[in-house]
């Protein structure tokens, strides 16, 4: 097989029978979006893994820099008054 | 007639046996990983279409023997499977191309079986249905792709095209079992099935830039037995294990 420059790279996203949502499960190469699918549909649900597929070339995911994880993310751990834990609910609410 | 149904069933059970044998020398072969998959894939479906069709023809046949013995201990002139489908792999555009004229005809023929009046056939073709029309998808693409690909990859399919278009007029072409399943309503008219196929060819064909080949003479035999040197050896290579220890398993 020749260069792999021409079969970019897709990310997979699976929703299973019981989920609410696509999970990434991996990546493989293909030429366009159809083969993309049914690569994704001959590897990753071969086992009855899942419902639905999504497919993305991995060069339209743009991803957060693990380098930056401290500045991203640190300073919400600390602010608990973001969190919706404050309210007294009244009895007569069943569904919230 | 029980002989002529059991003959047909094996003819459906033969076409999927042999192809999945031949399907599975890609294994390992295949020109990226995920290919290598699919076609193992279409294999396997394959070869479950054919151990359906392998152990209702036990049943029928009524003489307790098992799917294996169908499979392993059979000689050429026995097999009635389509010439097309021992052919060898050849290059990707051969195989696909194989693929392709097979699955076209397997999808109307599926089709007209939901409707048998032999109900295990029918509940058979319910399940093979799904399996042929991902088939079908996958190497109608695939012969999309590469005639509208590259030089290479045109030329390749167009020659594909042209050296296997001789084993295509074998579908059509009834035995005597294809006009006694035809006439219990058990299987579909072929002739009905040719112009259908023809068409997807035609759609196929032109959106990948291929010339449909004009050919009027066709190759036949295999669904009465008569088959290329290439059987002998594909079955020299399933069967040999067999019988040589017979009954053996894992």
């Amino acid at each position: 097989m020749s260069n792999n420059k021409s079969w970019p790279l897709w990310e997979v996203f699976i929703r299973s029978k019981h989920g609410l949502s696509h999970k990434h499960v991996g990546s493989l190469h293909a030429t366009d979006a159809d083969m993309a699918i049914e690569n994704a549909r001959d590897v990753y649900t071969r086992r009855m893994e899942g419902v639905s597929i999504w497919v993305v070339e991995s060069k339209d995911i743009t991803a957060s820099d693990p380098k930056l994880n401290d500045a991203m993310f640190e300073p919400a751990a600390d602010k608990v008054y973001r969190h919706p834990t404050f309210y007294i609910l009244p009895d007569e609410l069943k569904h919230m | 007639m029980n002989n002529s149904r059991l003959d047909y069933i094996l003819h459906l059970a033969d076409n999927g046996l042999i192809l999945a044998q031949r399907l599975g020398d890609w294994c390992g072969h295949g020109p990226i990983l995920e290919q290598d998959i699919a076609l193992t894939n279409i294999a396997l479906d394959v070869l479950g279409q054919a151990r359906y069709f392998y152990q209702y023809a036990a049943e029928v046949d009524g003489q307790s023997k098992s799917e294996d013995h169908y499979a392993y201990f059979r000689g050429e002139r026995d097999f009635k499977n389509y010439l097309l489908l021992e052919q060898p792999n050849g290059d990707w555009a051969h195989t696909i191309m194989r693929q392709f004229f097979y699955d076209n005809f397997m999808q109307l023929a599926y089709t007209g079986l939901l409707s048998s009046k032999d109900q295990q056939i029918a509940a058979i073709a319910s399940k093979a249905i799904k399996e042929v029309e991902y088939h079908l998808k996958y190497s109608s693409e695939w012969v999309i792709r590469m005639g509208d690909g590259t030089e290479e990859s045109h030329d390749r399919v167009q020659i594909a095209a042209n050296s296997l278009w001789e084993f295509t007029g074998e579908f059509f072409v009834p035995t005597d079992y294809d006009n006694e399943m035809a006439s219990q309503g058990i299987a579909p008219n072929l002739g009905s099935l040719k112009n259908d196929w023809e068409l997807r060819v035609k759609e196929i064909f032109a959106e990948a830039t291929l010339q449909v080949p004009q050919a009027t003479w066709f190759q036949s035999g295999g669904k009465t037995g008569l088959h290329s040197e290439n059987l002998g050896f594909l079955l020299a290579d399933l069967q040999y294990l067999q019988r040589t220890y017979p009954g053996n398993n894992w």
